[in-house]
């Protein structure tokens, strides 16, 4: 083989793995997009899907299973806020749809953000967990003191699995205030603002 | 590339090396840099070895002796990222410089510049990572496999360092691969069909597609810390929607690859020494060609065995469970294969054949312990113990490193032109041999006692095992001082090599001269069967 055609192979074959290395830098970045889509198709990582839209009289409930849903709240470390569900527990029929109330106190001296996190347990159960409306697809700020009253409600869906007879949705809350720009955000985002309550 | 040709048209000149530092800074010749590779990643090995000794001292004895827990986390953390990326890997590295060339007939690697880039951008990567020791705040203290949010959120502020140090790291490992793949697919001599590589070159062919292949995404996993860290992303942040346990998942992406790609080379070299030693011919040549296809194929889809307590699904625990033991079939006809190589042969046990034989059964164990944790079941109970310790311990100290040792022996006389010394080396093998097991087999019991990895301190009833593994860890340590010893004491005073140094070895190059000439095979060697197939 002469040199000037094994300089011309080299060349093509560098080529060729340069190929496979800017793929594969590729492939490592599209691991996010893919890794939150396989998630949200399976449920796996525990994370409640976004806002769902349906017909409330178009469900009939199922009268013959009642699901209790347990509600656990916590703050992340480092997060100074005051966050507890107004109930402990719920039970549901499949089907039925159900509001419910968690309440947050900024007990800081200044405006603070602040996003909760779902995390649903037992993971078979959440692609069957739908809510219509939560406080967690905003984020909150809070003035010094505030403390409010945030709706969340959800519906389990009817084909959830058999063997499921509880559910347990925890939020975390994690203060985002250096994350964010607070003028963007529009004061509260939580419309109906009730006077403190005891906490 | 120019040099290549020019370097034909005078061949009947001997071209020898340039004089002083700048022979080793702007050579291009691919025994130079194999030297360099493997004085360096000497140089790392003692590095993370005295790392190592100040963990084993510090966990001799129950309680806090001589150094503290963010201390103690530094040097668990920098002594596994520079035994995997600054000793085991640079000196496979440095070993696919020296012999791939040799092995198939061509006059230098593909790429020689390449080559001196891909060397000389390393000490720069350790240099900057190991600075980091010495930086306020401390170096990485987040364990080698660096999981965020610990090595983004609650990292010491020298992180940026560590990222870059992998960043480059990364770059050096792809251009080497790049050239290995190059010089194996376009540089054989004539002849020399893909069947009839001996396989070390088969091997590191494998690992060098490995590598290109998972290097990229390490590289994209320590740029997403970057960015969370510095431009307010959340890839790995839950409160910008984010998800820490996705970190695990590219980590082990790369993590799992990167582990075979520490041991693939290592079955290249045993298949050499074994047969040698043996004099008999590597049994099932073709079987541990697929045996080693097959092996970096399932490397790609087990990664999540090393995160079964993540929380998981039963079908995902199950998959990774069946795939991960699956291993275990072409590397039980690898070891069968060496088993039956030695089977009815004319033995002798110079030094590198024990390593070697010591290889081959220490190896085997720490298969099987690894087989132990791949039930799901109960790597819950054995899941970030001393039993994980004592696993990846027996398979890349006695495994990979064993290897190494055995190629440096194996292969000295051809490098050198010397012997080195009989007696010296097998003391060395007896001391390192027994100080591996010492250190290493104890940890099993811990482990399986429940003793976590990882800390600075540790209830009383694990205290005899650490003792006894500390008392190893030394013997072990110094013993690979004395291996320097051997090394320049045989360098200086050794007696002359012949050509083919060993009686039984086989291959291309033991028909050069001992030491091998500066340029080898400029014209193309002519291919025999019973030179290349044993």
């Amino acid at each position: 083989m002469s040199q000037q055609s094994q300089q011309t192979q080299i060349t093509r074959t560098v080529k060729r793995l340069s190929l496979i290395v800017i793929g594969m830098s590729a492939f490592a970045f599209a691991l996010v997009p893919l890794y939150d889509l396989f998630c949200e198709i399976t449920g796996l990582n525990g994370k409640t899907g976004g806002p769902y839209v349906y017909e409330e009289a178009s469900v009939e409930p199922d009268r013959s299973r009642l699901i209790k849903v347990n509600f656990l709240t916590n703050t992340n470390e480092g997060m100074p806020w005051q966050f507890w569900p107004g109930k402990g527990a719920v039970r549901v029929h499949p089907g039925e749809a159900k509001t419910v109330s968690f309440f947050v106190k900024n007990t800081t001296s200044k405006p603070m953000v602040a996003q909760a996190i779902p995390s649903l347990v037992p993971i078979s159960a959440t692609e069957f967990f739908h809510k219509t409306e939560c406080f967690c697809f905003e984020q909150q700020l809070l003035q010094p003191g505030e403390e409010v009253e945030m709706p969340m409600r959800f519906i389990v869906g009817r084909e959830l699995p058999k063997n499921v007879g509880s559910i347990n949705l925890s939020y975390a809350l994690f203060d985002i205030t250096d994350r964010v720009d607070i003028s963007t955000i529009s004061g509260s985002p939580v419309e109906d603002q009730l006077p403190p309550v005891g906490g | 590339m120019s040099e290549v040709i020019h370097a034909d048209h005078h061949d009947d000149h001997d071209h020898g090396p340039a004089k002083g530092l700048k022979r080793w800074l702007f050579t291009t010749n691919h025994k130079d840099i194999g030297t360099l590779y493997l004085w360096f990643s000497f140089a790392m090995f003692l590095v993370g070895g005295v790392l190592a000794l100040v963990i084993r001292a510090e966990l001799f004895q129950p309680g806090l002796q001589f150094v503290q827990p963010e201390f103690f986390n530094q040097m668990t953390t920098n002594h596994g990222l520079i035994m995997v990326f600054g000793a085991i890997m640079p000196a496979f590295v440095g070993l696919a410089n020296w012999l791939i060339p040799m092995q198939v007939g061509a006059p230098d690697m593909a790429l020689p510049r390449m080559n001196n880039l891909s060397f000389w951008i390393l000490p720069f990567a350790f240099g900057m990572m190991i600075s980091t020791l010495f930086m306020e705040g401390g170096g990485p203290n987040f364990g080698w496999t660096f999981y965020a949010p610990l090595s983004t959120t609650y990292a010491p502020p020298s992180v940026t360092y560590f990222i870059f140090a992998v960043h480059l790291m990364g770059a050096s490992s792809i251009m080497g691969s790049i050239n290995i793949i190059a010089t194996i697919l376009n540089m054989r001599a004539p002849g020399m069909t893909l069947m009839k590589m001996p396989m070390f070159v088969w091997t590191w062919l494998i690992t060098a597609y490995l590598l290109i292949a998972v290097m990229p995404v390490l590289a994209g996993a320590v740029t997403m810390m970057l960015f969370d860290i510095h431009f307010n992303t959340s890839f790995f942040n839950a409160a910008g929607g984010g998800d820490p346990v996705m970190f695990q998942h590219i980590f082990w992406f790369f993590g799992h690859p990167e582990v075979y790609i520490m041991i693939l080379p290592a079955f290249g070299i045993v298949s050499h020494i074994i047969p040698a030693f043996a004099r008999k011919r590597l049994f099932g040549y073709t079987s541990m060609v697929y045996a080693v296809a097959s092996i970096a194929f399932l490397s790609f889809i087990v990664w999540a065995h090393h995160m079964f307590t993540v929380g998981m699904p039963l079908a995902g625990q199950l998959f990774f469970m069946y795939s991960t033991m699956l291993i275990a079939v072409p590397t039980g006809v690898k070891v069968f294969n060496w088993i039956s190589t030695m089977w009815r042969g004319s033995m002798t046990f110079e030094t590198p054949m024990l390593f070697a034989i010591a290889f081959v059964v220490l190896f085997t164990m720490g298969g099987f312990s690894g087989l132990m944790l791949a039930i799901t079941p109960v790597d819950y109970q054995y899941h970030d113990t001393y039993f994980v310790v004592a696993h990846f311990h027996y398979v890349l100290v006695p495994g990979a490193l064993f290897s190494i040792i055995a190629a440096v022996y194996f292969w000295f006389p051809k490098w050198t032109g010397k012997m080195y010394d009989e007696t010296l080396g097998k003391i060395h093998f007896w001391l390192s041999f027994v100080g591996v097991n010492v250190t290493f087999f104890p940890q099993h019991f811990s482990g399986l006692a429940g003793m976590p990895r990882r800390i600075p301190d540790y209830p009383l009833q694990f205290a005899d095992f650490n003792m006894i593994s500390s008392v190893g860890a030394f013997i072990f340590g110094l013993s690979q001082v004395f291996f320097l010893y051997v090394i320049i004491k045989s360098i200086r005073s050794g007696q002359p090599a012949e050509g083919r140094s060993w009686e039984g070895a086989k291959g291309l190059e033991w028909t050069l001269p001992s030491p091998a000439p500066y340029h080898s095979f400029t014209h193309p060697p002519v291919v025999k069967d019973e030179e290349v197939l044993g």
